[in-house]
């Protein structure tokens, strides 16, 4: 595999040439926020929260979603991608209810964690309080579209790794939403194979264990990576 | 040395958030060295005083007698603290908002559920009237400081307290919930 250096925040680094900007940063010891992507899994550059500056296009690319070439020069942190993350997790926050104090993933969630990390005071945008469901139909798992983000790690992790492709999204913009089989309750989708990659995949305390209750709701995530890694090597 | 005027509101919350001041036990004592309690819920003042310093509001925007009294606290404060994730978000007072306006919201709780069945309360002049969405108070006044949690601890409390105080910028650590 041939070789590519590049320059990310002014610091020589080299990559493989098959690696996106996302994978060498994290090899270099730089790192860039995300929500959407999750190790194991494809990339669909969907929470733009990876955005980085890239001398000499005026757009701003996902770093998940774009692959490394030579002579490259990436910024990561500038005061304008600062700044957008920060209205990314700002929107994400207002556009459903995502109340941290009586949530079954308060301490363990990835949002939560984000506002933190980029800053996020407080909200400056109107919360649309939309009126979500939570769908306690089936007998281990359930699903609160109150914390849900769209960010589709469910959709993959049962699609590529489970192999079933029981979640899907339904419905567009602020009417997206999840939903499982032809959007039946999740305990009469018989695709199901209650295996639970999507609530080891989900970021937030949208895809929960049943009888958890607030903050009580662990996992880890990298599972799903071992898993995809394991199936690779033969193990 | 001008003993700071310090003030605390308390509007759509648990009283939480002045628990975990109160939370701060032996400090208060040396707080109490700098500063003067001018108005709090545990202090014996009816009216929001001119002239005040440092106002920590805890809770969000609910009903009629908040938005009244947090023009005021606005007007007569130098500097206004968001205090706990209802001031900074709504949080849990503001998780009525997706069941509709306040007619919609009492109709369900005092009728619909109610057992056995009660009156929608209406006491013009004594109980406040519900706003029809909980706001933040950021959405009604301009707010100089934000300090989330649910509580905030009472360590992060003193901290910010202990900054402002010395008349340096707080560092803001930890997050909501």
């Amino acid at each position: 595999m041939a070789a590519r250096t590049l320059t990310i925040n002014g610091t020589l680094i080299s990559a493989r040439s098959n690696e996106t900007v996302l994978e060498a940063a994290r090899e270099a010891g730089i790192s860039i926020p995300t929500l959407c992507h999750l190790d194991g899994l494809s990339e669909v550059g969907a929470c733009r929260l990876c955005l980085v500056e890239i001398a000499g296009s005026a757009k701003l690319q996902p770093a998940c979603h774009t692959t490394v070439t030579e002579g490259m020069e990436v910024q990561t942190d500038t005061p304008r991608l600062k700044a957008h993350r920060r209205a990314i997790v700002e929107l994400l926050f207002a556009e459903r209810n995502h109340i941290c104090a009586v949530c079954v993933a308060s301490g363990h969630c990835e949002l939560q964690q984000l506002a933190v990390e980029v800053g996020m005071s407080h909200v400056r945008y109107e919360y649309l309080s939309p009126d979500c469901s939570v769908d306690i139909s089936h007998a281990r798992f359930g699903i609160d579209h109150n914390r849900c983000v769209l960010c589709t790690r469910c959709v993959r992790a049962c699609d590529e790794v489970e192999g079933v492709h029981t979640w899907d999204i339904a419905g567009r913009g602020t009417n997206a939403r999840v939903i499982t089989d032809l959007n039946v309750p999740w305990g009469e989708a018989t695709s199901c194979t209650s295996c639970g990659k999507c609530l080891l995949a989900c970021p937030t305390g949208a895809i929960f264990s049943r009888g958890s209750t607030v903050a009580e709701l662990e996992r880890d995530a990298s599972r799903i990576a071992t898993i995809v890694a394991a199936r690779n090597e033969r193990w | 040395m001008n003993r700071l005027k310090l003030a605390t509101v308390w509007l759509g919350g648990c009283s939480g958030c002045h628990m975990s001041l109160l939370d701060l036990d032996e400090w208060l004592i040396d707080l109490a060295a700098h500063v003067d309690l001018v108005y709090s819920p545990i202090a014996d003042q009816k009216t929001f005083p001119e002239d005040v310093d440092l106002t920590l509001v805890e809770g969000a925007i609910a009903n009629d007698e908040h938005l009244e009294l947090i023009q005021d606290v606005r007007e007569r404060s130098r500097m206004v603290v968001a205090l706990g994730d209802c001031a900074v978000t709504g949080n849990v007072t503001a998780l009525r908002n997706p069941l509709g306006e306040a007619r919609s919201i009492l109709q369900q709780v005092y009728i619909e559920h109610g057992d056995p069945r009660g009156i929608l309360p209406s006491t013009p002049g004594i109980v406040p009237i519900l706003v029809d969405q909980v706001v933040p108070i950021h959405m009604i006044i301009p707010v100089d400081l934000f300090l989330a949690g649910c509580p905030p601890s009472g360590p992060r409390i003193r901290a910010v307290l202990e900054a402002l105080l010395a008349g340096t910028p707080p560092e803001l650590v930890g997050g909501f919930g």
